[in-house]
């Protein structure tokens, strides 16, 4: 709603009096919006920015002058209107309000001292400022068992509710699925979900940031702090490439909290529950706190000189044995910006290795990721149509999921995707494709490729997506065709070759010129390690290793002479002895590679498996060197979301034990081979980058500390011109929502003041004394692609006995960090191998029943679960659910089928 | 008492047909399970909500906004006695405290044998027999002690069988959409 108001600004405008203060406004505009740009507080409780207004609790009764003279109306619900005279703190108004408190205190417990809330309250304060002050009230209040559980990380507490249905309705609106709603009447009311149906949204833990009452609070939280003993600092979410701007809080040296902040371009105030619990794993027992190296089998504590040193004879034996080549680094997408960079500048120059990759096999190439042009997702919102060629977001990435929910109520989303998703509900039109042939639905989406024919895929749909974009192309001629179409690309089955997805999105692009791409890869910073040059064949700043060659060599030395290995290759020349050494970046290949049984024999090969690691897990388990680092929440640093938005990081914790920063880790191994890296701080670093890198030329760490550039800067500057908003809409001197940001609005006060920020000027800080002669090398685009060899592998035809196996990925399951969260670690859910029903009766099983899952490469016992909207060619496996479903992928083959057998 | 049975069902989509929008059958939904088993189970709501595309948490939610829709399980005869202002003056409470004392139970409840459950109303737009009671939504009253026993006794033996069939049924709903050609059919006096 705010978008929409904002979009309109422009056009009329009129004027409103606010407490005899002039106001211009726009029609259509509400009362609540208008007072609050006059500096005017209203109170309120229902009343949420980013949703619908409904006007139930009265609160924000004010006196609105209209052909009948003056009245009380709930200002968050009228629309303003030309000449409008609006009074906030009349006595009529202040008696309205006065009377609204002190019913919405009859049924109070105010139990202030054991809540929750107690403090941060809008109850509390509002009852302060805008309230009797004493209660009239006598009689008894009504009385409900305290707290209920109404999901598993939520408790109710009926008691304090006071009606304002802003978690209802924000499980309907905004999350998509109303799981709790009022039930009864009256006193009698409730906040209810169904019976045997708890509240298990992934969203759920928002309700809580927005109830402006202690009635819902949050499991991981409940009693762990009182807001005054809470600091806290502004930073992202590392937990997925949304990036999400929160508040991260700590009490007494632990994080307790996290809060979403209203990040205009991102997260909108939402957050899913996974990145706002996920911090109990910074504190988990299996955090990694001291350096560890083998001695007679065992891992055992070392000091850091020592491990060091380990990895550098390990280095020198490895260039004897091989030369440069005989070293692989995998991971670094759990990295800052600045450790990737230190890391690809230790990889590139010192180790002179280019066997890099920052994605385990279950990404995209990186070329294709950086050199489509790159839409942010306000661009996505505001298309004039989205093709979604993506896995099920709701489990990936759960709050573009929730922007992307939002724009298809106005802009037609076309999904491609092998089986229905959380998005198809709301999709305009949903292609399915058996996986395999996403190249050729793109073919016939939009080129001429035939439509018939192609498996899994129903023509009537096809026709339909076509409609839709041929009437796209008919308006504004001279515009590129497809301008204003938004391609979200990722990996819809991790089973299906990233081969068959590059090559229909390079075909979408050659057909579609004007089209942007979002890439929904989707481990945290894995865009910024790619943008950094941790993938074979790319140097920092999105630059080609040939074309950025004589510019990085002048900065950093001699680079390797060849492109190298992508993770399936540097795993393939592991497992096979080609490699004698293999660090890892905080990536855990047997859990997240798709081929397990490729990953384990890589890492059980190599003769010095070094592991950079914030937790233990299954790959550093065989480890010959850990090394300890800080993670989220421990660091400062910056971070890039999918969309190429620079955000900064702040640490909120000290790292554990004897853990350091990653970037040192490299400086300090460069250091102990003789060598230097040239990087002693972050700030270095960060300008290092800045003048290096030509896609991330003018922002560093100082540009991004400024208040207006909170919600980051979008890589590159020149190419993106985007208006930088403050999470006020700049002429609001409050937040957005101040009811669901308590302790937040101290900090902003503290800080400078904010307002509507512009784009910078390319070249930024003007630190660019010592840039390397000649021009910048230009940044990767397209027109390489084909050179690379991508597109092609067709699948094989699905024998009649056989079904193609989509591998899925689910939200809470058995890695790292889902693990390490204690109120996380049980909502991953069980494994299943899901099919029609159909193939249930030709089995002759019934739900539940354990199958065996047969492909080439290995075999698992499974339940099998009927799932009515799939096909009768496929089946769906969940990745990392500790059934070993990834052990089924053969990573060199395009698809992987697979047979079912029943268990006698 | 499950979900809705298959001719029910049937019944159900056909109510949902003749409205624009699905969600609008809801209320009808209600009543159709309602008079299939005396109350709203689990089940019939997961159904309803399926039927008219929300979730189950929200036909709960506007089912249990309404008195005459029961979310929990009620005996086959549901008392309601009014004690608005004509049936107060005309001893409403006293019948009411009487009805508690006969059965046994207090407001809410449901006799152990599943027979009769009490129910406190509001205006039962009955006030010229002031006090009256509805069972199964069918007026009885003026009531005095004497006649809330004889009352009792002759639902519980079955006797006015035609006049109050069991609790949830409505013709009405199925009559005004038409699914229901003929009065009788079901019986009752619905006013
Ligand atoms: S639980 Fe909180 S958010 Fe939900 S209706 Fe009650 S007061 Fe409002
Ligand atoms: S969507 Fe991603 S970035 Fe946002 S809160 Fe969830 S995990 Fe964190
Ligand atoms: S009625 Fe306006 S804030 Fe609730
Ligand atoms: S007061 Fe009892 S029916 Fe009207």
């Amino acid at each position: 709603m705010t978008d929409t108001a904002r979009e309109q600004v422009a056009p009329q405008t009129i004027q409103v009096t606010v407490d005899g203060t002039p106001v211009p406004a726009v029609p259509g505009e509400l009362v609540i919006e208008v007072a609050e740009r006059a500096g005017v507080y209203i109170p309120r409780f229902c009343y949420h920015p980013r949703m619908e207004p409904v006007g139930m609790c009265r609160m924000c009764l004010v006196e609105v002058s209209g052909p009948r003279g003056f009245s009380l109306q709930p200002a968050c619900y009228v629309r303003v209107a030309d000449g409008q005279e609006v009074r906030t703190s009349s006595p009529k108004a202040a008696k309205a309000q006065e009377g609204v408190l002190e019913f919405l205190l009859v049924n109070h417990p105010l139990d202030c001292p054991v809540c929750d809330k107690g403090g941060e309250c809008p109850l509390q304060d509002q009852a302060l400022s805008h309230g009797p002050g004493e209660s009239r009230f006598v009689e008894e209040k009504r009385h409900w068992e305290k707290p209920i559980e109404i999901g598993p990380l939520i408790h109710l507490d009926r008691e304090r509710c006071i009606q304002c249905a802003r978690c209802t309705r924000f499980a309907a609106e905004v999350a998509g699925e109303a799981l709790i709603d009022f039930a009864f009447r009256g006193a009698h009311i409730e906040v209810a979900p169904f019976p045997e149906r708890p509240f298990s949204s992934y969203f759920s833990g928002n309700t809580v940031q927005i109830c402006p009452v202690g009635a819902l609070t949050a499991a991981p939280y409940r009693f762990r702090s009182r807001p005054w003993d809470l600091e806290q600092v502004e930073t992202t979410c590392v937990t997925c490439s949304v990036g999400c701007r929160v508040a991260a809080q700590s009490s007494a040296g632990r994080l307790v909290r996290y809060l979403g902040i209203d990040s205009e371009p991102v997260n909108q105030s939402w957050l899913c529950d996974k990145g706002r619990f996920g911090y109990e794993a910074v504190h988990a027992t299996n955090r990694v706190t001291r350096p560890l190296v083998r001695r007679a089998g065992e891992l055992v504590e070392a000091r850091w000189a020592e491990a060091l040193r380990e990895v550098a004879a390990g280095v020198r034996q490895s260039d004897q044995r091989f030369g440069p080549g005989g070293i692989a680094v995998l991971g670094g997408a759990r990295l800052t910006n600045e450790d990737a960079y230190a890391w690809s500048k230790l990889a590139k120059s010192i180790l002179r290795t280019d066997h890099v990759d920052a994605q385990l096999g279950d990404g995209l190439p990186a070329e294709l990721v950086l050199g489509l042009p790159r839409a942010t997702i306000d661009d996505a919102v505001h298309a004039k149509a989205l093709i979604v060629l993506a896995p099920d977001l709701r489990e990936e990435l759960p709050v573009l999921y929730l922007r992307l929910r939002k724009a298809a109520a106005t802009v037609p989303v076309i999904e491609c995707s092998t089986v229905p998703t959380a998005l198809s509900e709301v999709a305009h039109v949903r292609c399915g494709y058996l996986p395999g042939e996403a190249q050729r639905l793109a073919g016939a989406l939009v080129g001429d490729g035939s439509i018939e024919e192609i498996p899994g895929a129903d023509p009537a749909e096809i026709e339909r997506a076509r409609a839709v974009l041929s009437a796209l192309s008919g308006e504004g001629s001279d515009a590129a065709v497809g301008d204003g179409v938004v391609i979200v690309l990722g990996r819809p089955s991790l089973a299906e070759d990233a081969r068959s997805i590059a090559g229909a999105a390079a075909l979408l692009q050659r057909a579609l010129p004007g089209a942007r791409f979002l890439s929904v890869l989707r481990r945290a910073n894995v865009h910024g390690a790619l943008d950094m040059g941790l993938a074979p064949g790319i140097l920092p700043g999105r630059v080609g290793l040939e074309a950025g060659r004589q510019w990085f060599e002048a900065a950093w030395g001699e680079l390797p002479s060849d492109r190298g290995r992508d993770a399936r290759g540097i795993l393939e020349a592991a497992a096979s002895g080609e490699l004698s050494m293999l660090i890892l970046l905080g990536a855990d290949p047997i859990a997240d590679f798709p081929d397990a049984a490729l990953a384990r024999h890589a890492l059980e090969q190599v003769d010095l498996l070094v592991a950079v690691a914030t937790h233990r897990d299954a790959s550093n388990e065989l480890a010959h060197v850990v090394l300890p680092v800080a993670g989220a929440d421990e660091r400062f640093g910056s971070t890039t979301n999918l969309e190429g938005r620079v955000t900064r990081l702040a640490p909120k914790v000290v790292p554990p034990g004897v853990a350091w920063p990653a970037w040192s880790v490299a400086a300090e191994l460069a250091r102990t081979l003789g060598n230097d890296l040239g990087c002693s701080s972050i700030e270095t670093l960060s300008r290092e980058i800045s003048r290096l890198a030509p896609a991330h030329r003018g922002i560093d760490l100082d540009q991004l500390s400024a208040p207006e550039r909170r919600d980051g800067i979008v890589a590159p500057l020149a190419e993106t011109p985007v208006t930088l908003l403050g999470r006020r809409d700049g002429t609001s001197p409050r937040p957005i929502d101040p009811m669901a940001t308590p302790g937040i609005f101290s900090v902003e006060e503290q800080g400078a003041p904010l307002g509507a920020g512009t784009a910078l000027p390319v070249g930024g800080s003007g630190r660019r004394a010592s840039s390397p002669e000649g021009a910048r090398p230009p940044l990767l685009a397209l027109g390489g692609l084909e050179a690379l060899g991508l597109g092609g592998g067709a699948p094989g035809r699905l024998d009649a006995y056989s079904f193609r196996l989509v591998l899925r990925r689910a939200l809470y399951d058995h890695g790292t960090l889902v693990q390490a969260s204690l109120s996380l670690r049980g909502l991953a859910g069980q494994a299943v191998l899901a099919a029609n029903p159909h193939v249930l009766e030709q089995l002759g099983v019934q739900a539940g029943d354990p199958v065996r899952c047969k492909s080439e490469r290995g075999a698992i016992e499974v339940p099998i679960a009927p799932d009515a909207s799939l096909a009768r060619n496929v089946v769906v496996l969940t990745a990392n659910l500790d059934d070993g479903a990834n052990a089924l992928v053969d990573a060199g083959s395009p698809v992987t089928d697979v047979r079912l057998e029943t268990l006698a | 008492m499950a979900a809705l049975t298959p001719e029910n069902f049937e019944r159900a989509r056909a109510i949902v047909a003749l409205y624009p929008k699905a969600r609008s059958a809801l209320i009808p939904l209600c009543h159709l399970a309602q008079s299939q088993d005396g109350w709203l189970t689990p089940e019939a709501m997961e159904d309803i909500a399926a039927l008219v595309g929300v979730t189950p948490a929200e036909v709960r939610g506007t089912a249990s906004f309404y008195d005459m829709l029961h979310t929990e399980p009620v005996g086959r005869h549901v008392i309601a006695v009014c004690t608005n202002i004509a049936c107060m003056l005309g001893g409403a409470y006293e019948l009411l405290e009487h009805a508690e004392e006969h059965l046994g139970i207090a407001v809410g409840q449901t006799t152990a044998d599943g027979e009769f459950t009490i129910e406190e109303a509001e205006c039962l737009a009955g006030c010229d027999t002031a006090p009256c009671v509805q069972v199964n939504h069918r007026f009885f009253g003026p009531l005095d002690a004497a006649s809330f026993d004889a009352l009792c006794e002759r639902l519980r033996s079955g006797e006015l069988g035609g006049d109050v069939p069991h609790h949830g049924t409505l013709c009405r709903v199925e009559r005004a959409v038409g699914l229901l050609a003929t009065e009788g059919e079901r019986g009752g006096d619905e006013r």
